[in-house]
C-alpha cells in the first residue's frame, strides 16, 4: 500500500499542536529545542508528503474510504490545490528551517511553543479555502504575535489597534457578506471591508507601521515566521479576488504600487537591520500583491511566483541577518563594521539570497519578476517602469547594506565568529533552492500558471454569474473531493440532476461515483450552493 | 560522425560551458569555505579560458572555411508558458565572435598579470571568484542570442564590477565608490530591463532574430517602426550609458579606479566598459529605423568624448587619467555606431580595448618608465601645451579648466538634485513615521534607537 494516501496534512496540523503543547512543559532550553527541531522536522516531512499525493495524483483519502476530517467535522475543510499545494511545504520549511539555525544565544528569546503553534495556524490557513474558516484562522492568527509581545513585555498598543481594525474589518465584511442576499451596494461594501481587513494584513501605507513596529520589538526568528508566508496575500486570493469587482483591483494595485516604491525608499535610509528588512519585505509583499491586482494570466502567474521566491530568498536572508544578531546583537547601518572576514559565507549568502530576493537573473526570482514586469507593462507602462523601478531601489538597498556589514576595518576576535555547521546546512539549503529555481524555473512556473490559471476562472464564473458570492464551497471542488470525467463535461449536467445537491463525494451514488475521475473539475464551476451561507 | 554545423554547435557549447564551469567550481568551492591554493586558481582559471578561448577560435575558423556568417546555438526553453517564453540561445556571428575572443585574450592575459599582482594578498579567492563572475557575464553578453540571455550577462557583469570596485574592502571609500558604480549600474539594469520587457511584447519574444531580422549581422532589417525603434532605443541608450559610463553617468569611472589594478584593466580599460558600445551595435539594426534617436547616439558620443578629454586632460592620477581617455575613445565608438559605421566602431572597440588594456597594467610601473625614458635621454620629458590653448581667451579657458576638474559637475548634479532629495524626502517620512508610532504607542516606539553604532567586541559580551 502506498504511503501518500495516508491525510498528512491533518498529521502535521496535529503534530505541530502537539509539539506545542509537548513543549511547554519542558523546562531544559537544550532539550525542547531538540523536540522543537524533531516537530518541526516531523511536521516539514508530513506536508511533503501531502504535496507529493497532490502533484502525484494519489487518490484522496476519501476515495480509500476514511477521511478524517469527515470523520471530525462531517465533511472536508482542509484540502491541497494547485495554489496551495507548494505553499504549505515551504512553510513547514522556513519553520522547520528556523528552528534548526537557532543558535544557542538566541533559545531564550526563540518560543519553540510560539513557533509550533503558528506554524499548526499557518498550515490550517494556506490549507483552507473555505472562506468562513479562512477569515476565522486569519483572526486567529492575528493574536499570536499579541502574545509574544506580551510574554516579552513589550508595548503592545500599536499592534492592538490595528489588530482591532483588522479583525473589525475582517468580521464585518464577512457578515455583510453573508447577509447581502443579492444586495449589490451590501455585496460591495463587503468586498471593500474585505479589502481593508486584507490590506492592514499584508501591511500596506499607511497601514503599516505594525509591521515595522513587531520587527522593533520581538524576537526576529518568530517575526519572520509571523510574516514571511504572506498571509494577507493568501486572504487576498481566497477572499477578496473572487469577488472583487476590477475597480477594487486596481484600488489595490494602485495603493500596493505606492506601497512598493515606499517601502524600497525606506529601506534604503533605514539605519538598523531589522527595519531594513521589515521595509524591504514589505515591498516584496506589495509588489506580490500589485501582480494579483493586474489579474492577467503572465502577471498572476510572475505574483504568485514571486511569493514563493520572496518566502524562500527572504526567508534565507533574514536567517543570515539573524545569524549575525545571535554573534553582534543588534546591528546598525550607520557604520561599516568588517565582518567578511569573521565569516565569509554568511557575506555570500547575505548577498545570494538578498539579490535573488530582488530577482536577480539566474535566482528563483527572475523569471517572476521579469513575468510581473510584463505583465505590468500590458496593463500600463507606467505600472511595468514603477515595478521595475521598485525592484531597481531594493537592489540597491541589499548592496548598500552589504557593504555596510560586510565590508570596513575587520576587527579581530579570541571567539570563532565563524558559521555553524547547523547555520551553513541550512542556509545553504535555501540557496540551492534559490539558485536551482533560478536555473530550471520550468516546473515551479507551470504550477504557478496552473494555479493562476484557476484563480483566474474562478473569479471569471464568479463575474459571469448574477449573484455576488463566493462560487461552489471551495472544499467541494477540492480535487481530492471529487471530479467530473471530460466525458461527463460534454454532457448536459441536467444528466447528473443530484450534482447540485452534493456535498462531498462519500454523499454520492455508486452511478454517480461512476463519473468522477481525476481529471477535469471545471464542469462544476458554473454550479453554485445557494444554500452556502 | 559529426560534421561542420554539428562541430560548430559543440564547440559553441565548449565556448559558454566554460566559464560556467569555472564559476561553479569556484563558487561551491567558497561557499564550503573549502581553501584552494593559489596555483589550483590560477590552473581553473588558465584552463577554463583556454577552453574557451580555443572553442571560439574553433567557431571562427569553421565560419571562415564554411563561408557561414550566422551559427545559432540553442540551449534550452528557459521558461515556456502561454504568452511568456524564454529560450536560452546564443549566436556566433561578426560581431559576437570577435568581441567573444577579445574577451577571453584579455582575461587570460590579466589573469595572469592578476596572479602575480596579488600573490598573497587575503582576498586572493574572493577577486578571482569576481573575476570568473565578469568573465562568465561577458560572455554571456557577447554570445546572447536573446535579450533575456543578454541582461543575464550585463547583470553578472555589473554586480562583479562593483563588488571589485571595493576589493580593498578594509578602506569605507571602495566601499563607498562601489555603491555608487552599482547605484548607477541598476538604473541601467532597469532600463535594459525595460526595453527587454517592452521588446517582448513587439515581437512575442525576446530573440535578436525576430527583433533584428533574420539577416547575419549587420545586415539584419529590424521590423518595428520608426516610434517603437525610437522608444526602445531610448531604452536602450540609457541601458548602454550607465554600464559604458556615458553623459550624464561618467562619474563613476574614476571612482571604479579604487579596484585592483588588473580589474580596473580588464573592466574599464577593455571590456565592461565597451559594453553598452557593444549593445549598441548589436542593436544597430533597430537603431537605424529612427533617424532622431541616431542623431542622440551621436550627440550623446560626441559630448561624451569632448568632456572626458577636457577632464582627462587635468588628472593628476595616472589611473583617472587612463580611464577618461578610454570614455572619450568609447564615446567616438558610440558616436560611429550612431553615425552607422558598424564596422569601423566594432575594429575601433577592439583596437581600444588591447591598447588600453596595455596601458593600464603599465600603470603601476609609469614613474619607473619615466625615470628610465629620462635616464635614457638625459632630461625631462617633454610635457607640450595643448595646440588650441593659445585660441581661447583666458577667462573662457579658467572655466573650461573649472569644468574639467570637476568633470562636468556630472557628479555632483546628481548628487544634489537626484540622490539628496531622495534621502532627504525619505529621512523625513521615517521621521513622520517615528512620531506616528510614538503616538500610537504612548511611548517611546523604538528599541532601535538604543542600539550603538558599532557593536561591541564580542570578548565584552562573554
Amino acid at each position: 500500500m502506498s504511503p501518500l494516501p495516508i491525510p498528512w496534512l491533518e498529521a502535521a496540523i496535529f503534530l505541530a499542536l502537539t509539539g506545542a503543547a509537548s513543549i511547554s512543559r519542558l523546562h531544559n532550553l537544550n532539550r525542547a529545542w531538540h523536540w522543537g527541531v524533531a516537530f518541526t522536522g516531523a511536521v516539514f516531512a508530513c506536508t511533503l508528503l501531502a504535496s507529493l499525493g497532490f502533484y502525484l495524483q494519489v487518490p484522496a483519502e476519501t476515495d480509500a474510504g476514511w477521511c478524517l476530517q469527515q470523520y471530525l467535522f462531517g465533511r472536508p475543510y482542509l484540502g491541497l490545490d494547485e495554489l496551495n499545494a507548494p505553499l504549505v511545504p515551504a512553510v513547514a520549511l522556513l519553520h522547520f528551517l528556523t528552528a534548526a539555525a537557532t543558535a544557542r544565544t538566541k533559545m531564550r528569546s526563540y518560543s519553540l511553543t510560539w513557533s509550533l503553534s503558528a506554524e499548526a495556524i499557518h498550515l490550517a490557513k494556506f490549507a483552507c479555502k473555505e472562506p468562513a474558516i479562512l477569515v476565522v484562522l486569519l483572526a486567529v492568527g492575528a493574536v499570536l504575535p499579541l502574545v509574544e509581545l506580551v510574554n516579552r513585555r513589550r508595548p503592545t498598543r500599536l499592534y492592538v489597534l490595528h489588530l482591532l481594525l483588522f479583525v473589525s474589518l475582517m468580521l464585518a465584511g464577512w457578515r455583510l457578506l453573508v447577509t447581502a442576499g443579492g444586495d449589490a451596494s451590501r455585496t460591495t461594501a463587503a468586498t471593500i471591508a474585505l479589502l481593508a481587513a486584507v490590506l492592514i494584513r499584508c501591511g500596506v501605507v499607511p497601514a503599516h507601521c505594525w509591521l515595522t513596529d513587531w520587527f522593533e520589538h520581538s524576537s526576529f526568528g518568530i517575526a519572520l515566521l509571523y510574516v514571511l508566508p504572506l498571509s494577507g496575500v493568501y486572504a487576498a486570493i481566497r477572499l477578496v479576488l473572487p469577488i472583487a469587482p476590477d475597480w477594487v483591483l486596481q484600488g489595490i494595485g494602485l495603493v500596493s504600487l505606492i506601497t512598493a516604491i515606499y517601502a524600497a525608499g525606506m529601506a534604503l535610509v533605514q539605519h538598523e537591520v531589522r527595519r531594513f528588512f521589515a521595509y524591504l519585505f514589505l515591498s516584496h509583499a506589495s509588489l506580490v500583491l500589485v501582480g494579483l491586482e493586474l489579474h492577467t494570466s503572465v502577471s498572476l502567474t510572475g505574483a504568485l511566483s514571486l511569493w514563493f521566491s520572496v518566502m524562500l530568498s527572504l526567508g534565507g536572508f533574514g536567517l543570515v541577518l539573524r545569524a549575525l544578531e545571535g554573534r553582534f546583537g543588534r546591528l546598525m547601518l550607520l557604520e561599516h563594521h568588517g565582518l567578511y572576514e569573521h565569516s565569509p559565507t554568511l557575506a555570500v549568502c547575505f548577498l545570494l539570497t538578498g539579490l535573488a530576493s530582488v530577482g536577480f537573473p539566474g535566482t528563483l526570482g527572475f523569471a517572476a519578476a521579469d513575468m510581473l514586469v510584463d505583465g505590468a507593462v500590458t496593463v500600463n507602462l507606467f505600472a511595468g517602469i514603477a515595478v521595475v523601478a521598485t525592484a531597481a531601489l531594493n537592489g540597491i538597498a541589499v548592496v548598500r547594506a552589504y557593504l555596510l556589514l560586510f565590508t570596513g576595518a575587520r576587527h579581530t576576535s579570541t571567539v570563532s565568529l565563524k558559521i555553524g555547521l547547523r547555520e551553513r546546512v541550512v542556509v545553504l539549503t535555501l540557496v540551492a533552492l534559490i539558485l536551482g529555481g533560478g536555473l530550471v524555473p520550468q516546473p515551479g512556473i507551470s504550477s504557478r500558471q496552473r494555479a493562476a490559471e484557476e484563480i483566474l476562472e474562478e473569479r471569471k464564473g464568479h463575474s459571469n454569474a448574477s449573484d455576488r458570492s463566493y462560487p461552489c464551497p471551495p472544499a467541494l471542488s477540492s480535487k481530492r473531493c471529487y471530479r467530473i470525467h471530460p466525458t461527463a463535461r460534454r454532457q448536459n449536467l441536467s444528466a447528473i440532476p443530484s450534482l447540485l445537491g452534493w456535498r462531498y463525494l462519500a454523499e454520492a451514488s455508486p452511478t454517480e461515483k461512476a463519473v468522477c475521475t481525476k481529471s477535469n473539475e471545471r464542469a462544476l464551476e458554473p454550479v453554485f450552493a445557494e444554500t452556502y451561507f | 560522425m559529426l560534421d561542420a554545423v554539428e562541430w560548430m554547435t559543440w564547440l559553441g557549447m565548449a565556448a559558454i560551458a566554460a566559464p560556467v564551469l569555472l564559476v561553479v567550481f569556484l563558487g561551491v568551492c567558497s561557499l564550503l569555505e573549502q581553501r584552494l591554493s593559489e596555483q589550483a586558481i590560477n590552473r581553473s582559471i588558465q584552463a577554463a579560458i583556454g577552453v574557451g578561448l580555443l572553442s571560439s577560435l574553433g567557431v571562427l575558423m569553421l565560419m571562415l572555411a564554411l563561408g557561414t556568417r550566422h551559427v545559432v546555438v540553442y540551449v534550452s526553453e528557459w521558461v515556456n508558458t502561454a504568452g511568456f517564453h524564454v529560450a536560452v540561445k546564443f549566436v556566433f556571428d561578426r560581431l559576437s565572435v570577435p568581441f567573444a575572443i577579445l574577451s577571453f585574450v584579455l582575461t587570460g592575459t590579466i589573469a595572469v598579470f592578476g596572479s602575480r599582482y596579488l600573490h598573497r594578498e587575503p582576498g586572493y579567492n574572493r577577486f578571482f571568484v569576481l573575476y570568473a563572475v565578469f568573465l562568465l557575464g561577458m560572455i554571456m553578453a557577447a554570445l546572447a542570442g536573446t535579450i533575456e540571455t543578454l541582461f543575464l550577462g550585463w547583470e553578472l557583469v555589473g554586480l562583479s564590477s562593483a563588488l571589485l570596485v571595493a576589493f580593498y574592502q578594509e578602506r569605507p571609500g571602495p566601499s563607498r565608490n562601489g555603491l555608487w558604480i552599482w547605484c548607477v549600474y541598476r538604473v541601467s539594469d532597469a532600463a535594459l530591463l525595460l526595453a527587454a520587457v517592452v521588446l517582448h511584447h513587439m515581437t512575442g519574444e525576446g530573440d535578436f532574430d525576430r527583433l533584428l531580422g533574420t539577416g547575419p549581422w549587420p545586415a539584419g532589417r529590424a521590423s518595428v517602426s520608426g516610434t517603437q525603434a525610437f522608444i526602445v532605443g531610448v531604452l536602450l541608450l540609457v541601458a548602454a550609458a550607465g554600464k559604458s559610463g556615458l553623459v550624464p553617468f561618467s562619474g563613476w569611472l574614476p571612482r571604479a579606479m579604487e579596484g585592483p589594478t588588473p580589474s580596473s584593466a580588464v573592466f574599464y580599460g577593455a571590456l565592461s566598459v565597451h559594453l553598452g558600445a557593444f549593445l549598441l551595435l548589436r542593436v544597430s539594426s533597430l537603431l537605424e529605423r529612427s533617424v532622431w534617436l541616431c542623431a542622440v547616439i551621436v550627440a550623446l558620443g560626441l559630448l561624451t568624448a569632448v568632456l572626458a578629454y577636457l577632464a582627462g586632460s587635468v588628472q593628476t592620477d595616472i589611473k583617472a587619467a587612463l580611464s577618461f581617455a578610454s570614455l572619450s575613445q568609447v564615446g567616438l565608438i558610440v558616436a560611429e555606431v550612431g553615425l552607422g559605421f558598424r564596422y569601423v566602431a566594432l575594429v575601433h572597440l577592439l583596437g581600444h580595448a588591447c591598447l588600453r588594456t596595455l596601458q593600464f597594467v603599465r600603470a603601476p610601473t609609469l614613474l619607473h618608465d619615466y625615470h628610465t625614458l629620462e635616464n635614457a635621454i638625459g632630461e625631462h620629458l617633454p610635457r607640450p601645451a595643448l595646440p588650441i590653448n593659445h585660441l581661447i581667451a583666458e577667462p573662457v579657458r579658467l572655466r573650461l579648466y573649472r569644468l574639467a576638474l570637476e568633470r562636468g559637475y556630472l557628479d555632483s548634479w546628481l548628487r544634489s538634485y537626484v540622490v539628496v532629495p531622495f534621502v532627504c524626502l525619505f529621512r523625513y517620512c521615517d521621521a513622520l513615521e517615528r512620531r506616528w508610532t510614538d503616538f500610537l504607542t504612548g511611548a517611546r516606539s523604538r528599541e532601535s534607537d538604543e542600539v550603538k553604532p558599532i557593536p561591541p567586541r564580542i570578548e565584552e559580551l562573554l
